[in-house]
C-alpha cells in the first residue's frame, strides 16, 4: 500500500531532498535576514530583538557611509570586470590558436583561479608592501619611483583590481575558450577567400559570434566581483581610512565588529536587491542584443 | 519480483537521503561536562572524568598553555579540548555560539577592554567574584589593580586577566648612539630625535606605529592621556578638546612626516615588520609582542633594541597598562566549578610565573618581583614594566559597549589628519558621532 502510494509520487519523493535543501539553506536564511532587517539586535541572549520598522533602512540610506561604500563597490566592480573582460577575450583567442605547448600554457594560466583568495591576499600584501615588498624593489631596479600600493588612498582600488584580475581573468578565459571551440569554421573560410585580415576576422566574426558567451561570462564575473570580500578583507580590511570599504566589508563590520545585526541585515537586503537588479539588467541586455541580431 | 526489489531499493534510497539530510540539520551531540560523574570518587579530583572545552585566542600565551595541559589533566583527572582562533574570529565564533545559549565552550578567552561590556550586557558570562575570592591560596589580591578593572562590569567580575599590555617605546640603540642622542624623556625630545634620525634615502624612517583606522586607537591613547585628555569624561565625548587634538595631531604628524610609506594600512604585525627589518628608529607598541623584535629569526635588529617608558607630555607620562585578555566562564556552562578549576590553574601564581618565563607578561604583581619569572625578558623591559605598572592607565580604548564602532569613529580623526584634512573639523565630527553613540547606549 505504502509502496503504491510512493510509486505514484516518485518524482516528488526523489526531488524532496533537493527541495528541502534549498528551503533550509537558501530560502530560510534569506527570509530570516529580511525579517531581522526590521529589528534592532546585538545578539543578546537577555534582550530579544526589538522591532524598529524601517528605521534600519532609513539610517543606512541617509548615511554618508552607505553611499560612499556603494560608490567604491561600483568603482571596483566595473573597473575590474572591464579589465578582466578585455584581457580574458584576448588571452582566450591567443590560447585557442593551434600550436605547441598550448595545453601547458593553459594549465599554468589557470592556476591562480584555484588558489585560496585569503592566502593569496596575504601573499599580495607582502608583494605590495611599500618598504620591503618585491614590487617596489622591481620598480626601483628600473629606476622608477616606488608606489604606496595598498597603503595609499588613491592606489588601493587599482591595487586590489590587480589582485582580482590576476585571480579571475582565467575564469573568463576558460568560459570563452569553451565558446570559441564551438564557433563554426565556414565564416572564417569565406573571410579568407574574401581576403580579410586577422584583425577584421576578429572584429567582424569572432566577437559577434562569441557575444552570447561573453555576456554570460560578464554576468557571472560581475555578480562575483560585486560580492568580493576575501581579498579586500585579507589585504586592507577596507582601509586606508575607508577608501576600499565596499558594501560587503561594511556589512561585515556592522554585523561582526559592531554587533548591529539588524542594520547589517538591512544592508544585505539592499545589496541583494542590487545584485538582483544588475543581473536582470544583463539578462535584459542579452535578450535585446539577441533580438537585434 | 524484480519490480518488488526495485521498489524497495527506491524506498530505501529515498529514506536514507531524507534521514541523512535531517541528521545533518540536528546539532551534533556536544560533549557534556557532566559525563562520567560516577567515577568521581577521589576527593582530590572532584571533577575526574569530566571534559572541558576551551577556546583560546591565537597568541603565544595560548600556545604555551596548550603544551602544559597534560599536567592539568593529570592533576584533576579532567580532559581539556582546545581550539584557537585569531581575535576577530574568536569574537565571532563566541558571539554566535553564546547567542544560541550553547554550553560549549565551558571556558573562553575574551578581550575585556573591547568586549567585557557587550558580553556582560548580553548575559554571556558567568560572574566570578565568589569563585575568585573564596580561595585564600589563589590570592586574588595579587592581580594588579589596573588590570582587573577592565574585567569588572556593574560591580561583577566577569574574567580573570591573563596578559598584561603596556605601551612601550622601542628604539634602536645603535642609531641613537651613532647620532649621540640620549633616550628622549619628553614627547618634544622624542619628536626632535625622530626628526634627526629620519633618513628615508637610506630607508630608515624616524617613527613607525599602527596607522590602520581602528587598530591605531590603542596606540594613540597614551598620547591623549599624557596631554591630560581622554576619549570621554563620564557620559561626555571629549575627543575634540584642545588637549585631545594635540595628542591626535602629534601621532598623526609623526606618522605622516616621519613614517614609512603605506603606514595607513598598518596594524601591529606590519608595523612590527618594519621595525624588525631595521627600517625605523622609534616604534610605539604594546610590550606583550616584544618577542617579534628579539626573535633573531624574525628580526635583523634583535641585539640593538632599547626599551623606554612613554615620554612625558603636558600632563606627565601616562602609558597604558591594561589587561587585554582574560579567561571567562560561559554563563551556560554545564559545570561552572569544573570550569573554574581550569581558570584557577591557568592563572595560579605558579602558572603565571611559568608562562612569564616563556615571554608572556603576566598580571600578578608577585611574578614581576620574582627574578626567575622575569628571566626571559630583557632587563630594560622589566624595569619599564615595573614603572608602567605604577604610572599606567587601566584602559586603552573608549569604555563603551560598542567599542568597535567607537574605535572607527575615533581612529578616523588620525587618518584624516594623516591625509592632510583639517584635524579640528575631523575631531568635531568624530566628537558629535561619538556623543551620539554614548547617548544611544544610555537609553538601553
Amino acid at each position: 500500500m505504502a509502496l503504491k502510494w510512493l510509486d505514484k509520487r516518485l518524482k516528488w519523493v526523489f526531488t524532496l531532498p533537493a527541495v528541502l535543501f534549498v528551503a533550509l539553506m537558501m530560502v530560510f536564511p534569506l527570509g530570516y535576514t529580511i525579517r531581522l532587517s526590521f529589528f534592532e539586535w546585538s545578539m543578546s541572549a537577555i534582550n530579544p530583538p526589538k522591532w524598529v520598522g524601517l528605521d534600519n533602512y532609513k539610517e543606512l540610506l541617509s548615511g554618508e557611509r552607505f553611499w560612499h561604500d556603494f560608490g567604491i563597490t561600483f568603482y571596483f566592480t566595473f573597473a575590474a570586470v572591464i579589465v578582466q573582460m578585455v584581457l580574458g577575450v584576448l588571452i582566450a583567442v591567443l590560447l585557442n590558436r593551434k600550436g605547441k605547448g598550448k595545453n601547458v600554457a593553459k594549465t599554468i594560466f589557470l592556476m591562480p583561479m584555484v588558489a585560496t583568495p585569503i592566502a593569496m591576499g596575504m601573499v599580495w600584501l607582502l608583494i605590495f608592501e611599500p618598504s620591503i615588498g618585491v614590487l617596489n624593489t622591481i620598480l626601483k631596479t628600473f629606476g622608477l619611483n616606488p608606489l604606496e600600493w595598498l597603503g595609499s588612498v588613491n592606489q588601493v582600488i587599482p591595487s586590489l583590481i590587480i589582485i582580482d584580475t590576476w585571480q579571475w581573468t582565467p575564469m573568463i578565459c576558460l568560459l570563452l575558450l569553451a565558446g570559441l571551440t564551438t564557433l563554426p569554421q565556414d565564416p572564417y573560410e569565406s573571410a579568407d577567400v574574401d581576403g580579410a585580415s586577422a584583425w577584421q576576422k576578429f572584429i567582424y566574426i569572432t566577437l559577434p559570434l562569441l557575444r552570447p558567451t561573453i555576456l554570460v561570462a560578464l554576468m557571472l564575473r560581475m555578480i562575483d566581483a560585486l560580492k568580493t570580500f576575501d581579498i579586500i578583507f585579507a589585504t586592507t580590511q577596507g582601509g586606508p581610512g575607508s577608501s576600499s570599504e565596499t558594501l560587503n566589508i561594511y556589512g561585515y563590520i556592522l554585523a561582526f565588529q559592531n554587533f548591529k545585526l539588524g542594520l547589517a541585515s538591512s544592508l544585505l537586503v539592499l545589496f541583494f536587491l542590487l545584485v538582483l537588479g544588475m543581473t536582470l539588467g544583463v539578462i535584459w541586455l542579452r535578450k535585446r542584443l539577441e533580438v537585434a541580431s | 519480483m524484480m519490480i518488488q526489489t526495485k521498489k524497495w531499493l527506491v524506498l530505501g534510497v529515498s529514506m536514507t537521503l531524507v534521514a541523512g539530510l535531517l541528521a545533518g540539520c540536528g546539532g551534533k551531540s556536544t560533549p557534556n561536562a557532566s559525563e562520567g560523574t560516577e567515577t568521581a570518587s577521589n576527593a582530590n579530583q572532584p571533577h575526574k572524568g569530566k571534559k572541558l572545552t576551551v577556546y583560546l585566542g591565537n597568541l603565544p600565551l595560548g600556545n604555551t598553555l596548550k603544551t602544559m595541559i597534560p599536567e592539568f589533566e593529570k592533576e584533576t583527572g579532567m580532559k581539556v579540548e582546545f581550539q584557537s582562533f585569531a581575535e576577530d574570529q574568536l569574537s565571532q565564533k563566541l558571539s554566535i555560539q553564546l547567542t544560541t545559549q550553547a554550553s560549549v565552550p565551558d571556558v573562553f578567552m575574551l578581550r575585556p577592554p573591547q568586549e567585557a561590556k557587550l558580553f556582560a550586557k548580553n548575559g554571556w558570562v558567568y560572574p566570578l567574584d565568589e569563585l575568585a575570592r573564596q580561595d585564600a591560596d589563589y590570592d586574588f589580591g595579587d592581580f594588579s589593580e589596573s588590570a582587573t578593572q577592565a574585567n569588572v562590569v556593574d560591580d561583577k567580575l566577569i574574567g580573570i586577566p591573563v596578559l598584561l599590555d603596556q605601551t612601550v617605546v622601542y628604539y634602536r640603540k645603535d642609531l641613537l648612539e651613532k647620532a649621540g642622542i640620549a633616550v628622549p624623556k619628553t614627547l618634544d625630545e622624542l619628536e626632535e630625535a625622530i626628526k634627526t634620525l629620519h633618513d628615508p634615502k637610506k630607508e630608515v624612517y624616524g617613527f613607525v606605529a599602527r596607522g590602520q583606522r581602528s587598530a591605531l586607537v590603542t596606540m594613540v591613547a597614551p598620547f591623549l592621556f599624557s596631554e591630560g585628555a581622554d576619549f570621554m569624561q563620564g557620559d561626555k565625548a571629549t575627543v575634540n578638546t584642545p588637549e585631545a587634538i594635540k595628542g591626535f595631531g602629534r601621532y598623526a604628524n609623526w606618522l605622516k612626516n616621519y613614517g614609512p610609506p603605506g603606514v595607513l594600512n598598518m596594524a601591529f604585525p606590519q608595523a612590527w615588520g618594519i621595525f624588525a627589518q631595521g627600517k625605523a628608529a622609534f616604534f610605539i607598541e604594546f610590550s606583550s609582542s616584544y618577542t617579534n623584535g628579539t626573535d633573531k629569526e624574525k628580526s635583523v635588529v634583535a641585539d640593538d633594541i632599547g626599551y623606554a617608558v612613554f615620554p612625558t607630555g603636558a600632563a606627565g607620562s601616562k602609558p597604558v597598562s591594561a589587561s587585554t585578555w582574560a579567561l571567562s566562564i560561559n554563563a551556560n556552562a554545564a559545570d561552572k566549578d569544573a570550569a573554574w578549576q581550569f581558570i584557577k590553574w591557568a592563572t595560579s601564581k605558579k602558572m603565571v610565573g611559568t608562562l612569564q618565563k616563556e615571554g608572556n607578561p603576566g598580571v600578578r604583581d608577585s611574578v614581576w618581583n620574582d627574578p626567575e619569572s622575569t628571566s626571559a625578558f630583557p632587563a630594560e623591559l622589566v624595569e619599564v614594566t615595573l614603572e608602567n605598572s605604577k604610572i599606567g592607565i587601566g584602559h586603552d580604548r573608549p569604555q563603551v559597549i560598542s567599542v568597535g564602532e567607537a574605535r572607527e569613529i575615533i581612529g578616523d580623526i588620525v587618518v584624516k589628519a594623516m591625509l592632510g584634512e583639517d584635524i579640528q573639523a575631523a575631531a568635531d565630527k568624530a566628537n558629535k558621532d561619538f556623543q551620539a553613540l554614548i547617548d544611544k547606549e544610555k537609553l538601553k
